[in-house]
């Protein structure tokens, strides 16, 4: 973009060049980045077919390639890796789980290894999460536990109470919570905290007008969000930010306007795709964040984006969860 | 020694396996899919050795987000009975170029637990917070290494040091209730009252920012003190001409409490407080700040 385009405010979303951006991303295997984003390339098939199907444009990717792509990721132990030969970890295998359950083809691996997988990532005296076995512990990965299990519909396979109250040592003086007990609020841990809070009913352990307001604080002067105090806004905390929001049922606090503005500027208009802020570089992280930014603000086009498990919500009721947040979605903006 | 200085000849490399997609690929650069060529060969004869080590050095570097590489290194180190010394100085080196990358925390942990040895560590994490003084993960390292080796009581002259240096450094007010809260030695009320009483010479430095607000508070609900401790730096502020939010914000807070336990006058305030905000001083949390007022305004 040139500096001129770049004070020029879209005023509306292109669907269209998002949905060929995404669509591109798998043909650029001569550039080294593709290369050196291997280990996350799981993450990346979520991101982007999350991000076509709250387009509407699901089928955009091939259903039987991307399946048969996950399950290739599968280990014998029933985790799965970021991508083909590579270790499982905890992250993946959920994302692997989102995708099969956008896919609606969970039929297609083992589930009992996936549930067996999972639980084993849980310490079960202190109710944390490590992410593989090399025994890292953060917040993100309870989320990512209690989400996929959750998914499944095993949540008896883990120590929810452990879990939780382990979630809860997270939780600080200024109503966020941080990666482990005492590290500082953040708004993407405070996402994963909330929402693994939302799965398992227990919300009312959450101060929500104190972490409210910590979160819209989050709002800058020129509409964007950042994740921490004094930090620059950036798209993807559209997400993390208007997720935990809206599970709180308070995701009017926020500047709805201004925030649609600062995420639609940020648009690469020859590319496509969605950059961290209006100007930078666009990726598909970026994309998918301020797609489900505008669908938490009820933006037309959308499909409604579950603010718990960063799915599309109908795949969230095909599977059959109940809707564990108070969200009121674009009507309910007053 | 570089990788390509061993001799590879027994080790077959075995491409890349990019799944069901029938696109032909052409690796950008040459030297970085021959290491992982190798890599995928000795991975799976699980060789622990010294090319082999040498090898995930070279794929590190080209990309330390690959966490399978960390999990082979590590294995490879403790059966070689590697330095780990020597280790460290890899990882610094690591860190410089790529601070905020998970798997190098990670494996930094490991090392230093196996060492038993964290002598390096307050200088290693104080050097990178040099550089980027809200690095997420050096902070979080850092509280590990307090926690773990009992490192408690220097803590709250160095969060000191990076106070003055930056006022507003929120990761550093984080540490500062980390350093006393968390600490196995519980504070005295009195000690809770100094502590206020430092945070609002701070608040004065910096009224709009919102790091020492939301830790005098933090403080506050700790101690025996009540928010009305604030009042006269809240009222102080605004005398003074200085507006801001959080000052304002601290005011309703007050008013509330009063008038939850009854009084009409502050209930009155305490709504005034909220519309100069939502209307004047606030604006883009003009619904945050209407909530507040109907939720004083629904006191009985």
């Amino acid at each position: 973009m040139t500096s001129t385009e770049k004070t020029e405010r879209p005023s509306e979303l292109f669907i269209d060049l998002h949905v060929k951006y995404i669509q591109s991303l798998d043909t650029k295997k001569d550039d080294l980045e593709y290369w050196l984003t291997e280990h996350l390339r799981l993450s990346g098939v979520y991101w982007g077919l999350t991000a076509l199907d709250l387009m509407n444009n699901v089928d955009a990717l091939n259903k039987e390639e991307v399946v048969k792509y996950v399950v290739s990721c599968q280990h014998d132990n029933g985790g799965f890796g970021g991508h083909i030969g590579h270790d499982p970890h905890l992250l993946y295998t959920h994302y692997a789980v989102l995708i099969l359950q956008i896919e609606d083809s969970l039929d297609a691996v083992n589930v009992e290894k996936i549930v067996e997988y999972v639980a084993s990532r849980q310490d079960r005296q202190t109710g944390a999460f490590t992410g593989d076995e090399w025994g890292e512990i953060d917040t993100r990965f309870s989320y990512s536990a209690i989400s996929c299990l959750s998914l499944l519909k095993r949540l008896d396979a883990i120590d929810v109470k452990k879990a939780t109250e382990f979630i809860m040592l997270c939780k600080n003086f200024d109503g966020g919570f941080g990666s482990t007990p005492g590290a500082e609020s953040h708004a993407a841990q405070i996402f994963c905290c909330v929402g693994a809070l939302a799965i398992v009913n227990s919300l009312h352990l959450v101060d929500a007008d104190l972490l409210g307001w910590w979160l819209c604080e989050r709002q800058l002067k020129n509409g964007g969000l950042n994740g921490r105090p004094e930090k620059l806004e950036d798209v993807c905390y559209s997400w993390w930010v208007l997720s935990a929001l809206s599970i709180l049922g308070r995701v009017h606090w926020i500047n709805k306007e201004k925030l649609i503005d600062f995420i639609l500027t940020a648009q690469d208009l020859e590319t496509g795709g969605i950059a961290d802020r209006p100007g930078d570089m666009v990726d598909v992280f970026h994309t998918l964040f301020g797609l489900t930014g505008l669908s938490l603000l009820g933006y037309p086009g959308l499909k409604l984006v579950d603010p718990v498990y960063c799915l599309p919500k109908y795949v969230v009721q095909r599977v059959g969860l109940a809707e564990r947040y108070h969200a009121k979605y674009g009507g309910g903006f007053t | 020694m570089s990788f390509e200085n061993y001799d590879w000849s027994d080790v077959v490399p075995i491409e890349q396996d990019d799944g069901p997609d029938p696109l032909a690929q052409i690796a950008y650069d040459p030297e970085y899919s021959k290491a992982m060529g190798y890599f995928r060969a000795l991975a799976q004869k699980n060789e622990h050795s010294e090319r082999a080590l040498t090898l995930t050095e070279k794929i590190i570097e080209h990309n330390p987000a690959h966490y399978t590489i960390w999990h082979y290194r590590q294995q490879i180190l403790f059966s070689l009975n590697k330095d780990l010394y020597e280790e460290l100085d890899f990882i610094r080196n690591q860190v410089e170029q790529n601070p905020k990358n998970y798997q190098l925390w990670h494996h930094r942990q490991v090392i230093v637990e196996k060492l038993k040895d964290c002598s390096l560590e307050s200088s290693f994490t104080e050097e990178v917070l040099n550089d980027d003084s809200k690095n997420y993960h050096a902070w979080t390292y850092r509280q590990w290494v307090i926690r773990t080796f009992n490192l408690w009581d220097n803590e709250l002259s160095f969060v000191e040091k990076l106070l003055e240096k930056d006022i507003r450094n929120n990761s550093a007010w984080n540490q500062r209730y980390f350093a006393i809260f968390y600490n196995p030695t519980k504070p005295s009320e009195e000690f809770l009252e100094q502590e206020v009483q430092y945070g609002i010479t701070k608040i004065k430095l910096a009224p709009n920012n919102i790091s020492p607000w939301n830790y005098v508070k933090g403080v506050i609900a700790k101690s025996k003190l009540k928010i009305d401790v604030l009042e006269e730096l809240c009222k102080t502020l605004y005398q003074q001409g200085i507006i801001s939010p959080h000052a304002l914000g601290c005011l309703v807070d007050i008013y509330e409490d009063r008038a939850k336990c009854g009084s009409i006058n502050e209930k009155e305030l305490g709504i005034q407080t909220c519309i100069l905000l939502a209307e004047q001083h606030d604006t883009i949390r003009q619904k945050y700040w209407n909530y507040r007022k109907h939720v004083l305004a629904s006191i009985a």
